[in-house]
């Protein structure tokens, strides 16, 4: 490290992406004792962090996430004691539907797959369904079932961290787009789009978290690996009088469905929209705002008579190979990236955690994900 | 919906007030296929609200003069062979904007080449104690009550508030044959004054408010200046209003002797909000303006907004009143039709200039009234902590100075924080309030920003959108990965 990177604003570490991995991540960083600055271009957790449906269901988790959601589930459950404000986090069961053959086929794949990984998903009998959720349609032929399930306000998620990274010293630069980095021997140099109007800052270690937008942040660095994104539907209904009591799903993992204790039920499952990364999400589309409304009738009958409230669109990242990307950033010294995770706000805190603890020089308490797998890997479809 | 395409038109028109219906009639005049919707199941809006289903009026009542405007707009519209669409809801706008409804016999969808929104506008409460309770309504609820269901609000009604709509309301009440027991405007005897010569165009106007206060006085009506409602407070079968002295910004006067009224029923507003709900869903430049109601769509004379193809006309465009909403619908309906080549650039210019000067003078008046209902900042200002602003989640301006003191800087991230604007209103009735609240700790209205846009634009059951269906029905997509 350079005298230079010593002088006053220098950090530690700079995390570009304030939502729960970058925010994560920062937490973590500052806790192991570095000076550490959050920046984000727009307000903390306002994009898929701050506006996703909250599950956090190892149903709808990739299967080799599944050790990774597990331990991340705990810690959104335990919110208060770490972030000292919750997030509403609550810990209900979960049911995946099948309706059809085909789908108490799919129910049986997915639970084995995940059982493999540790999730204690068992396929029961509708009879015993209805036992835990009387609500169901009554044409259920199966289910999966999960007792380690559940969900949380993610509109919350921003407020709960600001609560933490004040608590921990860290500076949290908001409405601050960054416009470039430059690396060299004596670290990054992160500087500001004009309209900020704010010097660049010194940083020994710079840490990419900006989701869908990780492929812009790495082009930064010279570094090119492709990004699909996603555009999620999500509908919420006003508050209604008790219709369920656990998160369910179907089968194939289209359809997400709780009810918070405040009487409102989302409805979500990754329909698609209109958007892209340029644009973020544009509108809803009407065919498949129809679909998942019938799907979500159908699951739960009682549901037909709700009123929608809102509609609103969350963007979701996805890697070439749909697993994560969490480590060094291939060819530049002491820059890292993490995001891009499928049910990313599930396993978001954890995955800043082991983030951090590969930065502070420890060992993960579980493996990273290798970024430079993906170099010149092309996106499967593009 | 989703399976048949949407029907092409040239121009859809949503709401059919006096801006709405005036505009559909002119584009149709001028060669536009043209479909008029309104959620009402008639013409008119609320200044020429149509009787409600089924309702006749009396034999041998006099109708007011809006009755008889209203009753000639229908008749026209009905002549005029324009496709409308009555009972029908616009629930969502895409960016094509392609409009879908929700109607009795369920969903359908067009897509216009043009479309012109009409909306105009809700009312603004500035929230007190007891605002919330039953009895307790909008002084356009209770416009709504007198001309169209020909009902009191209550025996002994206290009127409050700001703007023409309170002697209006109150003399309503006393022909009506109920009691007004104060009537308290927040403006003073000057600020009325200030209004004079915007009033000259208007002798008729001037002319029935005169008449109004001469209505009040005979019936020993008390009319405090610069007054305002400190709480309301329920008392057996009716309520305490505990009125206040306010300064010109509002706020209380501290040490004024304390007024108290018994009435059964209160009607109180605060102005006019613009309705922007269409035009935030489809992102078009917005910019704040108190004098006009608040947050309105960037728009040239002829209600251009920023988004091509989109026009927006009426008091939804920054409140100017119902007597210039007319007009106004009529220079977005010749900017359209010029906009889709029905009109030549000669012809377009000449019946812009002769419905731009019929718009003046009452668009100055209306401007002159929408002044005396801007929001007061230090009404806001003594709203206490524990009161309710947005009545849909029930949040309190205590917990919104929270989430500003935690942090938020902006409406949405408000919104995010306290659930404030997330009910069924989606934010029509708090967002206003809740935006000069937040403004305080943020700098600014325009720091603040407002709610994004979002569908539905009214609310709509998930059994209204799915129709009839099996599960076989359903488009569901290949499965997430494994």
């Amino acid at each position: 490290m350079s005298d230079n990177a010593h002088s006053s604003a220098a950090y530690d570490a700079v995390v570009i992406g304030g939502g729960v991995m970058g925010c994560s991540t920062a937490l973590h960083l500052a806790q192991g004792g570095m000076r550490v600055a959050l920046v984000d271009r727009g307000p903390l957790c306002r994009e898929a962090s701050g506006v996703n449906a909250g599950t956090l269901t190892l149903h709808m988790t990739r299967a080799a996430l599944v050790p990774y959601a597990m331990r991340a589930w705990q810690m959104w459950i335990d919110a208060e004691k770490w972030l000292g404000m919750s997030v509403l986090a609550t810990h209900v069961p979960g049911l995946t539907l099948a309706f059809t053959e085909a789908e108490c086929e799919l129910v049986e794949l997915r639970a084995k797959a995940r059982r493999e990984y540790g999730a204690p998903i068992e396929v029961i009998s509708p009879a015993r369904a209805r036992e835990i959720e009387p609500g169901v349609h009554p044409g259920l032929l199966k289910a999966g079932y999960c007792d380690i399930d559940g969900f949380a306000s993610a509109y919350l998620t921003g407020r709960a961290f600001r609560h933490a990274l004040t608590a921990a010293g860290v500076d949290v630069l908001e409405n601050t787009p960054v416009e470039g980095i430059d690396s060299g021997d004596a670290g990054h140099v992160i500087r500001f789009d004009g309209a900020a109007s704010r010097p660049p800052l010194q940083a020994t270690r710079v840490v990419l978290a900006g989701g869908v937008w990780i492929e812009n942040m790495l082009a930064w660095l010279g570094v090119q690996i492709p990004i699909k994104v996603l555009i999620n539907q999500l509908i919420i209904t006003e508050r209604v009088r008790p219709v369920m009591r656990t998160v369910l799903s179907v089968a194939n993992g289209l359809l997400s469905l709780k009810q918070f204790a405040n009487g409102t039920v989302l409805i979500g499952g990754g329909w698609q929209g209109e958007g892209d990364r340029e644009r973020g999400g544009v509108e809803a589309r009407p065919q498949n705002l129809v679909g998942n409304m019938r799907l979500a009738a159908y699951a739960l009958p009682a549901l037909a008579e709700a009123r929608i409230a809102r509609i609103w669109l969350g963007l979701e990242a996805e890697t070439a190979d749909a697993m994560p990307i969490i480590g060094d950033v291939p060819g530049v010294p002491r820059a890292y990236v993490v995001g891009s995770a499928h049910s990313g706000y599930t396993s978001g805190p954890f995955m800043g955690r082991i983030m951090a603890q590969h930065i502070l020089g420890q060992q993960p308490e579980l493996p990273l994900f290798d970024p430079a797998r993906l170099l010149g890997m092309p996106m499967p479809g593009a | 919906m989703a399976e048949a395409p949407p029907s092409p038109i040239d121009l859809l028109v949503i709401g059919a007030g006096p801006a709405g219906a005036r505009a559909a009639l002119r584009a149709q005049a001028c060669g536009l296929d043209v479909l008029l919707v309104d959620e009402n199941s008639d013409a008119g809006g609320q200044v020429w609200r149509p009787l409600p289903p089924g309702f006749t009026r009396a034999a041998g009542a006099r109708p007011s003069a809006e009755a008889v405007q209203g009753d000639a707009l229908r008749e026209e519209l009905s002549r005029s062979g324009i496709r409308c669409l009555f009972g029908h809801k616009v629930w969502n706008v895409g960016s094509s904007l392609r409009t879908d409804l929700i109607g009795p016999k369920g969903v359908t969808s067009w897509q216009p080449r043009a479309l012109l929104v009409a909306t105009g506008t809700t009312e603004r409460v500035v929230p007190f104690t007891g605002w919330t309770l039953p009895g307790v309504i909008g002084l356009a609820a209770a416009t709504i009550l007198l001309k169209s269901q020909n009902m009191l609000p209550g025996r002994r009604t206290l009127v409050a508030g700001s703007g023409p709509l309170l002697l209006a309301v109150a003399s309503g009440i006393l022909k009506a044959g109920g009691e007004v027991a104060a009537v308290l405007d927040l403006a003073s005897r000057a600020d009325w004054l200030q209004t004079l010569p915007s009033l000259a165009g208007r002798p008729d106007l001037l002319w029935q408010g005169v008449q109004w206060k001469a209505l009040l006085r005979k019936a020993r009506v008390p009319l405090l200046y610069r007054h305002g409602i400190a709480s309301v407070e329920a008392l057996g079968n009716g309520f305490r209003v505990h009125a206040q002295q306010v300064d010109m910004t509002g706020a209380p006067v501290a040490h004024a002797a304390p007024v108290a009224f018994e009435a059964d029923a209160v009607a109180v507003g605060h102005g006019l909000v613009p309705g922007t709900d269409v035009t935030r869903l489809l992102r078009a430049r917005h910019r704040y303006e108190a004098a006009r109601g608040g947050w309105i769509a960037e728009t040239d004379a002829q209600g251009r907004t920023s988004v091509a193809g989109l026009y927006i006309a009426g008091d939804g465009a920054g409140i100017a009143g119902a007597a210039a909403a007319g007009a106004h619908g009529e220079l977005a309906a010749v900017a359209c039709a010029h906009d889709l080549g029905r009109l030549t650039a000669e012809a377009h210019s000449r019946e812009r200039d002769r419905l731009l000067a019929q718009w003046h003078k009452p668009a100055r008046f209306g401007r002159a009234m929408a002044g005396l209902m801007a929001l007061r900042a230090g009404a806001v200002a003594s709203i206490a902590p524990d009161t309710v602003v947005c009545r849909c989640e029930d949040v309190t301006r205590a917990e919104i100075d929270a989430a500003a003191r935690d942090g938020a800087r902006d409406m949405n991230q408000l919104k995010a924080w306290t659930r404030c604007g997330m009910g069924p209103c989606q934010g029509r009735t708090c967002g206003d309030i809740a935006g000069a609240l937040l403004a305080a700790h943020a700098g600014s209205r325009e720091a603040v920003g407002c709610f994004t846009g979002r569908a539905p634009l009214r609310p709509v059951s998930l059994a209204e959108v799915a129709g009839d269906y099996t599960y076989a029905d359903i488009p569901i997509p290949k499965a997430a990965p494994l």
